[in-house]
């Protein structure tokens, strides 16, 4: 096991730095840096001018000594400085992680705490007016657009409610704290909440149909045993490697959902970044973005062996 | 010297200024939320080139001088003190002098000389130490050799000729007069101004906001406790925002026509305004890349032109048709309607008009069965895309297959500046509504901005007769006449000049909506709350 864990950290290692070098280079390979940007709002591009912008961020290095001079950097904790707003990226990086983090979280545990129990009543119920309704709920989850979800909440909002809950960063009351994260982590959760409960419940189907399902009922357990303690605890793990995987798609579903809900969090920053080609900070988030997926994924696989005591993770 | 008393007429001709919405004793106190579009590059007017800067900060600073903000119209007539008590032209209208105000300070405790006008603009024209990392309007300045300071509180501009238009110049939103001791880049991000309001903080795609200067050199003012801009960049939230009572005021000129419907059906209270905002919708065509070299083409493209019908699509009939400069009422320099249609593909006969612009197609060796492909490109947002798209197809009725090229913002400008295109569709805005700004960023040879290379040395000759034309009316007519000839040549074919709207709710008092720019006016010393 403590080998397996050396081997897939080492794995990490070599991913991320892969990352890097192809976040590095995408980059660059895009049309267009600050300097065309900042010249392009001006409407015309005074050479003299350009060059020396150039030569002030550094753009005008070699490809190989400005990606050596940002992982240099990052080992030692540097993360350069915004093109933008001119102050270090750090500073402009930190204060949105815990927004995105909590939009995150919320969004996770609306999927899960949503999408599995619904999909375990699907499941115990298939063929039902119940499991039909359910997979209707769940089909259009998939379908709809978490923008057009997000839209279609604000103009009912105001229109019933005459407010709105978009990103306020000083709430008066809790309800207001908890309604800035919770509608939109449902309007970016509903998607995963809606794939989720697919999961589980072809999972519990599965399950439902094995042999020691009916030792179970035979033995005299209840109904709800027979399908929480027997059937959902074998029926979960592919639902986690799904929760896993959403956690890492969650980011493109919360850019348009922080930008519909105007929330100040890493997502609608990184799509900002990238209009402007800021590459201290879109290389940077996308490394944070790249980090937070590698180790979901562990998490994953190292949960699988703590869910399931079948797995062993052999040395 | 010839001294100018233009104060006092203008001070008799502005007086009754006041919009019906801003009467009664103005209320001291509150802070002003309003929504802002996007997140601005940076907090420095002088290194921008949108108004996304100017609306947010232009409360930070003042000018010498500036568009008096609560006359709709900018004129020459509408310019009144700001940092100049007063000011003055020589004799032969090469030196302009200003006489400066004293007892004011900067937001931080310095004090304000002339040292600070002439630091701004040697910055401006590039002979400072310090630089700009981007300084789009240096070629305002071109007629200024040099600016010259008499004591702690004068200032002059001297002139290589008469400008007349360069007061105007400096009463643009895009003109506040910079600190010496600031450093250009900590103006980008902490700027200082002697402004009604100073600066508390900028966070980037989140908010901007500013707050009262109580040691405010106009006494009294401002009325607002403060100015909050929250960033929005999705439109459909901010305009939620706003019906739902969470802003008092939209970003100005920022609500489209169809939006607008939406915004009175949902806010019936909110008071609406849909002005011109000086941008020209226009055509550039490459004439050193063939085909378009060939003039008779060129001339088929700018017959081809329904502009009713851009208008009737785009804005629901809310948009004006004209030449280079904005038209009438809200533009001061509009050629006269009969003198507009006499310009072929200006006549209301759009039938006779494609006629004949399928004969100079077939001139020049196409036809139904020999039909020219072109590629169209354009900035890749829908303000650009949209016309392009109508353009298209009105091309399709003399014999152009267009095709659109959708070109990514940051490609936008490198692209037409390189030539590096055929046919592209554009915007033109224009900052002063004056014929300097225009003539020369657009259509002087080698100009930086005249993308469709067109060079006309006659022409070029009726720019500086006009630029240095003292008297006005005379200065119209030689304006007209270039922009008559511009057209003629095809110069950058123009389609229409847009409108936009701007929406608050009733308890905002003394908003004025400029009529022919949205760069200049959002001091917002003036605005109170009836709340």
């Amino acid at each position: 096991m403590f080998a397996y864990i050396v081997r897939r950290l080492a794995l990490m290692l070599v991913t991320l730095v892969g990352i890097s070098i192809i976040i590095f280079v995408l980059l660059r390979v895009v049309p267009g840096n600050i300097v065309d940007i900042l010249f392009d709002a001006a409407g015309f591009v005074d050479p003299t001018d350009k060059a020396n912008l150039e030569k002030e961020l550094g753009l005008n290095l070699p490809i190989y000594v400005q990606y050596l001079n940002w992982i240099g950097g990052l080992l030692q904790g540097d993360l350069g400085y915004s093109y933008v707003s001119e102050k270090p990226a750090l500073q402009e990086i930190l204060p949105r992680i815990p927004i995105t983090a909590r939009l995150a979280a919320l969004a996770l545990l609306f999927s899960a705490a949503i999408g599995i129990p619904l999909g375990v009543l699907s499941a115990v119920h298939q063929g039902s007016r119940l499991d039909y309704a359910l997979r209707i709920v769940s089909l259009s989850g998939l379908s709809l657009p978490s923008f057009w979800l997000g839209l279609l909440i604000l103009m009912a909002s105001v229109s019933l409610f005459g407010s709105m809950p978009i990103y306020n960063p000083n709430p008066k009351t809790w309800t207001e704290a908890f309604a800035i994260y919770a509608v939109p982590a449902m309007a970016v959760g509903f998607r995963s909440a809606a794939l989720t409960m697919r999961i589980t419940r072809s999972s519990m189907l599965e399950i439902l149909r094995q042999d020691y399902i009916r030792t179970a009922r035979a033995k005299g357990a209840s109904e709800a045993s027979v399908n929480y303690r027997h059937a959902l605890k074998n029926a979960i793990l592919p639902v986690i490697t799904v929760i896993g995987i959403e956690a890492a798609f969650l980011i493109g579903g919360l850019i348009v959902t922080e930008t519909v809900f105007n929330i100040p969090g890493v997502a609608r920053f990184l799509v900002e970044a990238l209009r402007w080609r800021d590459y201290p900070i879109v290389q940077n988030l996308v490394m944070l973005i790249a980090v937070v997926v590698v180790v979901a994924n562990f998490t994953v696989d190292m949960l699988y062996a703590a869910i399931d005591p079948r797995i062993r993770y052999g040395d | 010297m010839r001294s100018v008393q233009a104060l006092a007429v203008a001070a008799l001709l502005l007086l009754p200024a006041y919009d019906v919405a801003s009467a009664g004793e103005p209320k001291q106190g509150g802070i002003l939320r309003m929504y802002h579009r996007d997140s601005p590059g940076s907090a420095s007017i002088h290194e921008g080139a949108t108004y996304s800067i100017n609306v947010p900060f232009m409360p930070v600073f003042n000018n010498l001088v500036m568009f008096k903000q609560d006359v709709p119209q900018n004129s020459v007539e509408s310019i009144v003190p700001d940092l100049a008590e007063s000011w003055a032209w020589s004799g032969d209208n090469k030196k302009l002098t200003f006489k400066l105000r004293q007892g004011v300070k900067w937001h931080d405790g310095k004090p304000f000389t002339s040292a600070d006008v002439k630091c701004t603009f040697d910055m401006l024209m590039g002979k400072s130490q310090q630089k700009f990392r981007q300084n789009p309007r240096k070629s305002w300045y071109d007629q200024v050799n040099e600016v010259t300071v008499n004591g702690d509180y004068e200032a002059s501009f001297e002139l290589k000729r008469p400008q007349p238009a360069l007061l105007s110049l400096l009463a643009s939103g895009y003109t506040p007069v910079y600190p010496c001791h600031v450093s250009p880049a900590e103006m980008r991000t902490k700027p200082v101004g002697t402004g009604p309001f100073k600066f508390v903080e900028f966070k980037a795609n989140e908010s901007i906001k500013l707050t009262k200067n109580p040691d405010y050199w106009k006494k009294g003012l401002p009325h607002l406790d403060g100015i909050e801009f929250t960033i929005i960049t999705n439109r459909s939230t901010a305009i939620l925002g706003f019906v739902s009572g969470k802003f008092d005021m939209t970003f100005p000129t920022e609500v489209s026509i169809p939006l607008l419907k939406e915004v009175k059906s949902q806010a019936p209270n909110a008071v609406c305004v849909v002005e011109p905002i000086n941008v020209s919708t226009n055509i550039i065509v490459n004439s050193s890349s063939p085909p378009f070299d060939n003039l008779d083409i060129r001339r088929a493209l700018a017959l081809v032109l329904d502009r009713k019908a851009f208008i009737q699509i785009m804005f629901e009939g809310q948009a004006d048709i004209g030449g280079t400069m904005l038209p009438a009422p809200g533009g001061l320099w509009a050629m006269p309607k009969e003198m507009m249609e006499s310009i072929p593909g200006y006549g209301p006969d759009i039938n006779a008009n494609r006629e004949e612009a399928r004969k100079l197609m077939q001139k020049a060796g196409y036809g139904p069965d020999k039909r020219l492909a072109v590629k169209v490109a354009t900035r890749n947002i829908p303000i650009y895309r949209d016309p392009a798209v109508i353009l298209i197809d009105q091309m399709k009725g003399i014999f152009i297959d267009g095709e659109l090229d959708v070109v990514d913002t940051a490609q936008w400008f490198p692209k037409v500046a390189r030539k590096d295109y055929t046919l592209g569709l554009n915007l033109t805005g224009n900052a002063v509504d004056d014929p300097d700004q225009s003539f020369y960023e657009n259509y002087s040879c080698g100009s930086e901005r005249n993308y469709t290379n067109y060079c006309n040395k006659e022409i070029e000759k009726l720019f500086d007769q006009q630029s240095a034309e003292t008297d006005k009316e005379k200065r119209k007519k030689l304006v007209w006449e270039i922009d008559k000839k511009l057209q003629e040549d095809v110069a950058r074919p123009i389609i229409f000049h847009g409108r936009t709207g701007t929406c608050w709710n009733p308890y905002v008092k003394g908003v004025t909506v400029m009529v022919n720019s949205s760069y200049n006016g959002y001091r917002y010393e003036d605005l109170w709350m009836d709340k």
